[in-house]
């Protein structure tokens, strides 16, 4: 039923650091790999090899460039996908009941068998975390790897989403926000995590980690010479530096 | 209600895991290949793999997309219409291989140098090296010359290691990390999991890059330095420590060779002082009296004078307290404002020595004396091609270890570590050999270390012996060849002509070529006669690459899931700081074309060519293919391509062969690790359990300890003999540049540079994109499918570019007309794109009408690969030949909107037919 | 977004059909026979070959019977069950009028509310979609129900009610314009905002998430020319209103017939750009509108 569940017992999301992110696209590509053979309908792509091609892709970075008002310009990376809203905008308005939202643990999925391809969730959602796929007409988007996260053909240690395991600078994190000692919920709270735009009332549940203050050196700091080299000539400091051993 | 739907949450995965090696790059990362009935269906990282603990970068994770490319080469091609004309007719392996050696065989018989076997970024140089030398040509060398042998040779003649993958920053307890001009290296994995660690501690991170992309744009402060300039920057800072005494002193006298002393006069002047026994020797400081260099219990004195000689120490702080490496001097130059270098030297120095570490591990020196405690100082370093790729590289790589060894911050905890088989003594490698006597091997491996004039690769009439000019006065210490120069010196005659161009996996005819437009018609040229300039072509390549359609004869190799492979230890392993490691590649999937693994071809043709390391005494093939011979060579007694699993297979390093070695190794994941012992973790180079350790585990064959290199000797002996000193002497037109670029402590000069040009103008690796080799996937080309140039903020607004612009770019070599885009952090002066991404058309099976090929655009044709002036001089680094690909300078102005990059080629000949769907 | 030509058709077509169908249903025409046929029959065509077109968009329209399931959550799916419903109500009053049985009007009454039901459903698609600014205002239901009204009326020939609906209806549009360019930056978001970097400094894209395009690029960021959208503005604000409303003074059957065919070909233009302009916040993450 496409009515949101009124709460959910877990509220598993990710937490994207910004200040560690590269921007290597590796997320990218092992959503792709693992989604594309994984849950539902393969990620198809048209025209693979032609002058115009286009595929179904569940997670995508971006790459902005910050301007602050006085000092550098920053390049900042900005990997985008579902965002598993508690109030998400995307479920109700779907007309087959294909798109819910699970009452266990806050996961939003497209269930393809009844999905009619009208696109209207994708409307719906303001962060563009739906693509309906070319060949298969049904909507896709992150399932925050449902077929992973409690895999039992899986080892323990690799139950997590593809993107969070691949992701070599470890810029993503995994777990359940309504564990307030969750490592997820306890970096978001030491690192100000915050929702996408939250006064859009979506509540979303990933959290982004801001990027940390940059070009902060103080240019102040200079390094007291050991003597005037210029009145004491080499030999002066030469003594003058050996006598420290 | 209706009831939210049941799912399976626990699906199967797949039938079968098959670990093996990555090769959608260098990395060697450990994977995971998932096969569904019998194809593969997913590929993870290996979570127990040294490499990659499991993750994996965007093209790894999309190697599926490239084992399935409709690019794949499909059988054996011979040339029938004229070159580059892509007519080409199938044949069979027989005929191809019987056609390679009625190429080669009159060759080796008479003329073994006609035969130029170059091989790009494969991993078996070791392999290929000795099937070359088995071949007796001196013509071999891989990619390295034009890829960053400056970073290998700066850091081999140093510190006896290097930047590139050969060590890496002391990730767990390193405080503050300094990255210089890297946008991705070969490390990739392993320096996005470093990166990651810091962050996750909150450590420091500064980047110095004229671009903030990637690695720099998550850097806590950035340095956006003028190109070129980073040596000048690094000295400076060497100034500011030395102007505040905040120098490692203890570890410069017992660890450098700051305290041999450099002969004041005479015809040595500048050599080191030795003692009758030849050896150099220290001042004692308790006794004031000469000592052996590596004396128990000696404590060499930094500022001995004897006999008026004074030592190392003493010439390098009197060069770096002048106040021109003052940062008020190198400002401007630098790009960067003497506060910021102010700033930086105080903070290295106070992160250095204020905030200095130690391990509570004893340990003793190559002196017998013992140590209770591991001190450390948490400052380190990286750097690559940023600094590498420029003609003054070499110095720069010289003056950055030299950074590192003031602050004593190499091989110490939280510093820089050294990765086994290095740390190693540059007397430890071979030097260069280079004769060749027909019907003969070649007198020893080709590429070395040259300890001074008498190594140089020069024929008796003075010469180079080499085709590529290696290891000849114009860049003497070109330890790993110049494959750059090698199509242009054939072309040109100079200084020989060759016969037989033999290429193994370079994209020559595009993206590896510096000048590719003049390249591709060099490839093509014909004498009056009709033939070739180049008479024959032969080429390995796994894909419909702009090369294939050059060359006469191809022999299409596998993928990387589909054939054995070694990552050696004799070669560039994949080795951690605390374990020397080797790994395999083997088929977890049968190739379903006409393909075969280039090694076993390469061993075939050396047994049919009667090469005698190839073939038993009966004159049948010695090895079965290569997965044969990574079992069964013995390269040295007891020492074969892999060092696991050994003997009995018990034996680690050093063991008879083991036929079982390969299923072992497969067992194991694909790779072996040699743990370094704790007391060995760190000083390896002067720590005795670690050399001993090292002779244990085959590196080699003695103990080696060594002092770090301030003062090069090496170097100094080139600069004595354009001083007119010693029995070999250069060419008069050679003496100036040998003089300068030859100083034996780091100096820094301005690289070669054209006047009229002003704008520098860079290229970066795509962390999505191998070179030329990633478009064919039909996911990363989603992701990168086409470039801009990134022009900064100033000159945007000076030449009033609006988005959807191109603009005519031009350097002293030539232009080309590209599409624009604005970047803020960008240092003033430079412009850059990604690399490779722009594709000739039709090749790699994509349609004409590609972006890669449409807007796509290549750095390559504005890249000379000659310096102006008289006598065909290489634009590469005099020292070591490295290619200067970014010392490109160019003018840029503003032409408007257009569809087309230019220049526009015609379509190339397909070899395959253009893909279509995804497999 | 996207100006899909199917949804285009469909809401245009089936507007103007439950228009019609409404005021067929109210009883503002009294036909018998096969008159009566014909028009209840131009009225379920209208709203059929609409309803029919509409499932040309859907990825995978023989599921389209799922849609009748979520009518207490979904618009899409009130619409669905309102559309049938309309057709199913307003089947006795039209069968009465073709075959004479002399149903009392609350049947057709019935039917006519059912049918301005449905558009409003239709048109609370759109404007439930916060993250189309545009859309999301109570101009975009009154919109499509004064389209509904005039086409209906020009179609069942009320020409005195239809020229004064042409005038409301332009009073409508110029309003939904008005009201329409200042909703996306009413809702104050920026790249800045929407990326949460906006507390470092100015965001600007530097490099797109992919060189190639996507769904997300050809259905939510279709970028407009400004001068073409005043210009079809015009057009659209003429043929829908303007030009209909002198036609209906031609006597006879031709000028409303004419004025049916303009006021539809404005509606098509007027619905073109409702899509066409519409800006979703999605655009920000990619540096358009
Ligand atoms: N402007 C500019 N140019 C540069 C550089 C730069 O920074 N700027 N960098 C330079 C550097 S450092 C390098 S290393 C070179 C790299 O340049 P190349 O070495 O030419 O690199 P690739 O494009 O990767 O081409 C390698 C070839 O190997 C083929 N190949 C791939 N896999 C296999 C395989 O399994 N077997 C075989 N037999 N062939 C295979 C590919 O199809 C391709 O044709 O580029 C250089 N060129
Ligand atoms: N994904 C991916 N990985 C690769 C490769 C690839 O093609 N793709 N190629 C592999 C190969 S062959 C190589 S050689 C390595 C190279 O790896 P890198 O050394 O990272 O090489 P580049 O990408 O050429 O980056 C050079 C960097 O130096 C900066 N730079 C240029 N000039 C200067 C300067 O004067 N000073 C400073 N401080 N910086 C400067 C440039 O802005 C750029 O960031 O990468 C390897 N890894
Ligand atoms: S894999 Fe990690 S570092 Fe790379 S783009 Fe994704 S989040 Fe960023
Ligand atoms: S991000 Fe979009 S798709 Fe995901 S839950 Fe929120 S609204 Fe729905
Ligand atoms: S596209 Fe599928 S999931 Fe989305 S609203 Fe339509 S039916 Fe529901
Ligand atoms: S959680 Fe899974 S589906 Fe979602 S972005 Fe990551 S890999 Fe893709
Ligand atoms: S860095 Fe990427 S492409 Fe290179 S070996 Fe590792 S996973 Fe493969
Ligand atoms: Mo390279």
């Amino acid at each position: 039923m496409t009515c949101l569940p009124v709460t959910t017992q877990k509220k598993l999301g990710l937490a994207i650091d910004l200040d560690t992110c590269v921007g290597c696209q590796a997320c990218v590509t092992a959503c792709k790999g693992w989604n594309d053979q994984g849950y539902g309908a393969p990620l198809s792509d048209q025209s693979p090899y032609g002058a115009e091609p286009s595929g179904t892709f569940l997670n995508r970075v971006h790459s902005y460039a910050v301007q602050p008002i006085d000092g550098l310009a920053q390049t900042i990376n900005f990997p985008r996908s579902c965002l598993h809203c508690e109030d998400a905008p995307c479920v109700p308005v779907c007309p087959t009941g294909a798109s819910y939202k699970r009452a266990e643990d806050g996961i939003v999925l497209v269930n393809e068998d009844a999905c009619i391809g009208c696109g209207l969730c994708a409307w719906a959602c303001p962060y563009g975390a739906r693509e309906m796929d070319a060949a298969a007409g049904v909507m896709k988007k992150c399932t925050l790897c449902v077929d992973r996260i409690y895999n039992e053909n899986l080892p323990e240690e690799d139950r997590e989403p593809a993107c969070v395991r691949g992701c070599p600078t470890g810029a993503r994190h995994f777990g359940d926000f309504a564990d307030p000692d969750s490592k997820v919920s306890r970096l978001s709270a030491e690192r100000g995590g915050y929702a996408l735009m939250p006064d859009l009332g979506t509540k979303p549940v990933n959290r982004y980690l801001p990027p940390r203050k940059k070009d902060q050196r103080s240019e102040a700091s200079v390094l007291a010479p050991l003597l005037d080299i210029r009145a004491s000539g080499f030999a002066g400091w030469l003594d003058r530096v050996l006598g420290k051993i | 209600m209706t009831v939210q739907p049941k799912i399976d949450t626990s699906p199967a995965v797949s039938d079968e895991i098959r670990k093996t090696t990555c090769y959608m790059c260098a990395c060697r990362c450990g994977i995971n290949v998932h096969l569904k009935s019998g194809k593969v269906s997913y590929i993870e990282g290996n979570r127990d793999h040294p490499i990659n603990k499991g993750v994996l970068c965007a093209k790894g994770a999309s190697g599926i997309m490239q084992v399935t490319a409709p690019s794949r080469l499909r059988a054996p091609l011979r040339r029938v219409g004229p070159r580059g004309s892509g007519a080409f007719e199938e044949i069979s392996w027989d005929e191809a291989l019987e056609l390679a050696v009625s190429w080669m065989k009159p060759l080796r018989e008479t003329a073994p140098e006609k035969l130029a076997f170059f091989t790009g970024r494969d991993q078996s140089q070791s392999f290929t090296g000795w099937w070359a030398q088995a071949f007796g040509t001196p013509n071999y060398a891989a990619h390295g010359g034009f890829c960053s042998v400056n970073m290998a040779a700066g850091g081999i003649y140093t510190i006896g290691g290097a930047f590139w993958e050969f060590g890496q920053p002391d990730w767990e307890r390193t405080k503050l990390f300094i990255l210089f001009g890297v946008a991705e290296d070969h490390d990739s994995n392993p320096i996005k999991i470093g990166l990651g660690k810091l962050k996750a501690r909150g450590a420091r991170v500064i980047g110095v890059n004229p671009i903030r992309t990637g690695y720099n744009a998550v850097a806590d402060d950035w340095l956006g330095i003028t190109p070129g300039t980073d040596g000048l920057l690094i000295l400076s800072l060497i100034h500011c420590l030395l102007v505040a005494g905040k120098v490692d002193l203890e570890y410069l006298a017992k660890f450098t060779n700051a305290p041999l002393l450099v002969v004041e006069d005479g015809p040595e002047k500048g050599l080191i002082l030795k003692n009758a026994e030849s050896q150099p020797f220290v001042i004692d400081r308790r006794t004031g009296a000469p000592a052996p260099w590596d004396g128990k219990g000696v404590q060499p004195d930094l500022g001995a004078v004897y006999q008026g000689n004074r030592t190392v120490f003493q010439h390098m702080a009197e060069r770096y307290l002048s106040p021109d490496y003052a940062p008020e001097a190198v400002a401007d130059r630098c790009g960067i404002p003497a506060a910021r270098i102010h700033a930086l030297a105080a903070e290295l120095a106070r992160v250095a020595f204020d905030e200095a570490i130690e391990i509570n591990q004893s340990w003793t020196d190559f002196r017998g004396d013992f140590h209770a405690t591991m001190p450390g100082r948490p400052v380190s370093f990286h750097a690559m091609r940023g600094i590498s790729a420029h003609s003054n590289g070499f110095q720069t790589a010289r003056a950055l270890h030299l950074l590192q060894i003031v602050l004593g911050t190499v091989e110490v905890p939280g510093g820089y570590r050294l990765k086994p088989p290095y740390p190693k003594p540059m007397e430890a490698h071979p030097t260069p050999h280079f004769v060749s006597v027909p019907g003969k091997p070649l007198s020893g491996p080709h590429l070395g270390y040259v300890r001074g004039p008498e190594n140089l690769a020069l024929k008796e009439d003075g010469s180079p012996a080499r085709i590529d000019k290696a290891f000849s006065w114009e860049n003497p210490f070109s330890a790993h060849g110049l494959m750059h120069m090698l199509i242009p010196n054939a072309h040109a005659g100079d200084p020989y002509r060759i016969d037989t161009l033999f290429l193994y996996m370079a994209n020559m005819a595009w993206n590896s070529s510096m000048n590719t437009s003049k390249v591709l018609e060099m490839l093509t040229d014909q004498e009056d006669s009709g033939a070739y300039v180049i008479p024959r072509i032969i080429y390995s390549d796994a894909y419909a690459s702009e090369m294939v359609a050059y060359a006469d004869l191809i022999l299409p190799d596998t993928t990387y899931l589909e054939r054995h492979d070694c990552i050696s230890l004799l070669d560039r392993p994949i080795s951690e700081p605390d374990a020397a490691g080797d790994s395999i590649r083997w088929p977890v999937v049968e190739p379903d074309r006409d393909v075969r693994p280039f090694q076993s071809v390469l061993l075939d043709l050396g047994a049919r060519l009667g090469l005698a390391p190839m073939v038993k005494e009966d004159g049948s093939p010695r090895y079965r293919d290569y997965a044969d011979y990574i079992v069964n060579h013995i390269r040295r007694p007891g020492v074969g391509p892999l060092i696991g699993f050994r003997g009995d297979g018990t034996a680690e390093g050093r063991g008879d062969a083991n036929p079982d070695q390969m299923a072992r190794y497969i067992e194991n994941g694909g790779f072996y690790q040699a743990h370094v012992p704790q007391e060995a973790a760190f000083y390896k180079p002067w720590n005795a359990a670690y050399q001993d350790w090292a002779v244990a585990t085959s590196f080699y064959e003695s103990p080696q300890p060594y002092l770090f290199s301030i003062w090069s000797e090496p170097m100094r002996k080139f600069q004595m003999a354009a001083e007119g000193l010693g029995p070999y002497q250069p060419p008069d037109h050679l003496r100036a540049q040998l003089k300068q670029a030859m100083d034996p402590l780091p100096i820094w000069y301005s690289p070669y540079a054209e006047d009229g040009f002003s704008v520098h103008a860079l290229t970066q690796r795509p962390m999505d994109m191998y070179h030329s080799w990633g478009s064919q996937n039909a996911w990363l080309r989603q992701i990168r499918g086409t470039n801009f140039l990134y022009v900064p903020t100033k000159i945007w607004t000076e030449q009033g570019f609006r988005e959807g612009d191109y603009a005519r770019v031009s350097s002293s070599n030539g232009e080309i007309v590209v599409p624009v885009a604005h970047m803020a952090a960008l240092n003033d002066n430079t412009v850059w794109t990604w690399n490779a991404i722009g594709k000739r058309k039709a090749a790699w099976a994509l349609d004409d009408g590609a972006s890669e090929a449409q807007t796509g655009f290549l750095m390559n044709h504005l890249i000379s690969e000659l310096k102006a002036g008289p006598g065909r001089v290489a634009n590469s680094d005099p020292v070591t030949g490295q290619a200067a690909w970014f010392d490109l300078r160019v003018k840029i102005e503003r032409v408007g909107p257009k569809a087309q990059s230019e220049p526009a080629f015609a379509p190339i000949p397909r070899v395959v037919p253009q893909g279509r769907d995804r497999a | 977004m996207h100006p899909a030509p199917s949804v285009i058709l469909f809401s245009v077509l089936s507007g103007a059909g439950f228009g019609l169908l409404a005021y067929l249903g109210f009883g503002f025409v009294h036909l018998y026979g096969w008159l009566a046929f014909l028009w209840w029959g131009l009225g379920y065509g209208l709203a059929i070959i609409g309803l029919f077109a509409s499932t040309f968009h859907l990825g995978n329209p023989w599921r389209a019977w799922r849609a009748f399931s979520q009518w207490r959550s979904s618009w899409l799916s009130r619409e669905a069950w309102a559309s049938v419903a309309t057709l199913l109500s307003c089947a006795p009053m039209a069968l009465s009028d073709w075959l004479s049985l002399d149903l009392p009007r609350s049947f057709g009454v019935l039917g006519g509310v059912c049918a301005l039901i449905t558009v409003f459903t239709t048109a609370m698609i759109y404007t439930q979609i916060k993250a189309v600014p545009r859309w999301h205002h109570w101009i975009t239901p009154l919109m499509f129900l004064t389209f509904a009204l005039t086409g209906g009326a020009i179609l069942a020939g009320q020409n005195g009610l239809a020229q004064l609906l042409c005038g409301l209806l332009l009073g409508v549009m110029l309003a939904v314009y008005r009201i329409g360019d200042g909703q996306f930056a009413r809702r104050a978001q920026t790249l800045g905002s929407a990326t949460g970097l906006g507390v470092i400094g100015e965001v600007t894209v530097f490099e797109q998430a992919h060189t190639a395009g996507n769904y997300l690029l050809r259905e939510m960021i279709y970028v407009v020319g400004r001068r073409h959208a005043v210009k079809l503005r015009g057009i659209a604000l003429v043929l829908a209103t303007g030009v209909p409303a002198v036609l209906l003074l031609l006597p006879g059957i031709w000028g409303a017939g004419l004025a049916a065919v303009c006021h539809l070909i404005g509606a098509l233009a007027a619905r073109w750009l409702f899509f066409a302009e519409a800006e979703h916040v999605v655009g920000l993450y990619y540096g358009k509108r």
